[in-house]
């Protein structure tokens, strides 16, 4: 699975001029502030904006060339688009909303059961009823599973939480997840909230002024000090399995760099999820610590780049194979005068590590 | 009150039969009408829809004058349509149908272009990425959404084709039984000496008819509004 996309279009002075390749199936977050061009990006892919300049593709099939005057409508383009406000049909009952795109599906597509995305979703308690009695989760859920079923090669989703209230979000975000690990689909996930990236994404792409300011994994990414300038509430997001919960309260998680000990997860032991350690909770230490409250000082090298930034300075540090981010004050960075490859500590508070599950109160365990 | 005269269902049979085919012939030009100027933006649109409305405007007469100056059988157009094609509006029931359309026109198209004005057009854009093709976006979107417009506009536009005098009289004349509708009637029965009890019981007719529309209206109007939040 390829996506090519390079476009050019310049609407009242602003200018979008970006290219990418997403590679594989999974979740790429295109990140940015509003205006920077996200969603005009991914109208163009849907076919709904026929930008000026550009060239299209999906596994080679060109959808749009604007040199060879190529335009395929949207209609024949099999992108499942999530729209930030549902758009479901007011008139049609939920069953007609899901099955709108799958009974105009294009001969020889492949597409789920309906009850298989009822049942992703949790949607069988809401078939029967008009979107006008839904709450905006629900729309948001329906929106999803209406897209999935129309036999999609790509899902496009428009930040589709940015309407919702905080709970809903949280509410919203299990399914997500559960539709990220169960579909194998590309996902370009449309955003300006770094926590929905660093929950969800695989692959990032960082938006700024229309041009692609930095792509890569999102593990990757988002422990870069470079990117701090670009990414607000830096930090680093990796991988994790539950080892155990232990007597004392604390679960203790494996990473790619050692186990970290969090608060107790709802998770049995065995399952993964991802970690989100904040900059500013990292402290960094030349020699262990004795007698002190946090619970994980790991060991780390410093390494990966660093980056001033008025009064505080990003380190990164080595820690196995993820990089953490320590943001501390310029004062301590000239005090310490750390070199790079220098074998020191990193301290972490357990409370301050973030397991990423989230609270669901109705969501999918 | 006593069973109606002949005089009178004819009358009020003529009025039912001009205004129904008044709206059904103009609904769709007004249902295009206005769908072109709420989805389109173009210079020059606001005078169109100026133009559009002009039959709430200009006096009636003045539409019937002009009704006579184009379909007329001494007038070249309306000397070519009967000769051709066997077409005649001028003292026939069809032009008062003619007369009532284009008099009730502005009903249709205005509730109609503001219904769709309210549309969402991000649904249109949805339906289009489920791969529904134009005309399938128009019938299965655009219309159903459309629809209590519609339907407050065919109401609107018969109530107020039933009540059309001006432009009926000066274009197809007062004959009756072929364009002597309702109000033509009650105008002729008060021409004659001693003819207000007839005016009187025309009237009631007229305000009976217009009672029963306004309840049609309410009613369809709830329905159509409930069915899009149940």
């Amino acid at each position: 699975m390829t996506i090519e996309v390079s476009l050019r279009h310049n609407f009242g002075g602003f200018l979008l001029d970006s290219a990418f390749r997403i590679e594989r199936a999974g979740v790429t977050a295109l990140f940015g502030p509003s205006g920077s061009g996200k969603t005009t990006i991914i109208n163009a892919v849907a076919g709904l904006l026929r930008p000026d300049h550009g060239r299209i593709a999906i596994d080679g099939e060109v959808l749009l060339d604007t040199n060879a005057q190529i335009f395929v409508p949207a209609r024949l383009r099999r992108t499942g688009y999530v729209f930030q406000d549902s758009r479901l049909f007011p008139h049609l009952t939920v069953r007609r909303n899901l099955l709108f795109g799958a009974r105009r599906a294009q001969d020889g597509a492949i597409l789920p059961a309906l009850s298989d995305v009822v049942e992703l979703l949790g949607l069988a308690p809401l078939l029967e009823r008009k979107p006008a009695r839904l709450s905006g989760g629900e729309k948001s859920r329906i929106a999803l599973g209406r897209a999935l079923l129309s036999g999609p090669r790509i899902l496009l989703l428009d930040e589709p939480l940015a309407a919702l209230d905080p709970q809903r979000k949280s509410e919203i975000l299990p399914w997500l997840e559960r539709l990220r690990d169960s579909v194998r689909l590309p996902m370009i996930y449309v955003t300006h909230a770094i926590e929905e990236v660093s929950r969800l994404a695989e692959n990032l792409i960082v938006l700024h002024d229309g041009k692609v300011a930095a792509s890569g994994s999102v593990f990757d990414l988002l422990s870069d000090p470079a990117l701090g300038r670009l990414v607000p509430a830096h930090g680093t997001v990796f991988p994790a399995k539950v080892l155990e919960h232990r007597s004392d309260g604390l679960s203790a998680l494996g990473f790619d760099g050692g186990i970290i000990l969090i608060p107790q997860v709802a998770r049995p032991p065995g399952s993964r999820l991802r970690v989100r350690i904040g900059a500013e909770d990292v402290i960094i230490a030349r020699a262990r610590p004795e007698a002190i409250s946090a619970n994980n000082v790991l060991p780390v090298q410093v390494g990966g780049g660093h980056a001033q930034s008025g009064t505080h300075v990003d380190v990164g540090l080595r820690c196995g194979g993820v990089r953490l981010i320590a943001r501390i004050t310029r004062a301590s960075w000239e005090r310490l005068g750390l070199g790079e490859g220098e074998d020191i500590f990193a301290i972490i508070k357990s409370v301050a590590v973030d397991p990423q599950t989230g609270p669901a109160p109705n969501g999918p365990e | 009150m006593t069973p109606l005269t002949p005089a009178e269902t004819e009358a009020l049979l003529l009025s039912l039969r001009v205004s129904s085919v008044a709206i059904a012939c103009t609904f769709p030009p007004a249902f295009a009408a206005a769908l072109f100027i709420a989805r389109k933006t173009f210079p020059g649109r606001g005078l169109v829809d100026g133009i559009l409305h002009l039959p709430l405007a200009l006096p009636p007469v003045v539409i019937g004058y002009l009704l006579l100056m184009i379909f007329g059988t001494r007038e070249p157009f309306g000397a070519w349509l009967e000769t051709h094609w066997g077409i005649r509006f001028a003292f026939s029931w069809t032009g008062a149908a003619l007369a009532a359309g284009l008099m009730t026109f502005p009903f249709q198209y205005r509730a109609i272009r503001l219904s769709l004005e309210t549309q969402d057009a991000g649904l249109i854009q949805a339906a289009e990425t489920l791969g529904a093709s134009a005309f399938d976006r128009f019938l299965s979107v655009t219309f159903p959404l459309a629809l209590p417009g519609v339907v407050a506009g065919l109401i609107t536009a018969f109530s107020a084709s039933l009540g059309e005098f001006g432009a009926i009289i000066t274009f197809v004349s007062n004959i009756p039984g072929e364009t002597r509708t309702l109000p033509l009637a009650i105008y002729s029965a008060l021409q004659q000496p001693g003819g207000e009890t007839e005016a009187a019981r025309l009237s009631a007719i007229s305000i009976t008819l217009a009672l029963i529309g306004v309840a049609c209206a309410g009613l369809a109007d709830r329905r159509l509004n409930r069915a899009l939040r149940a």
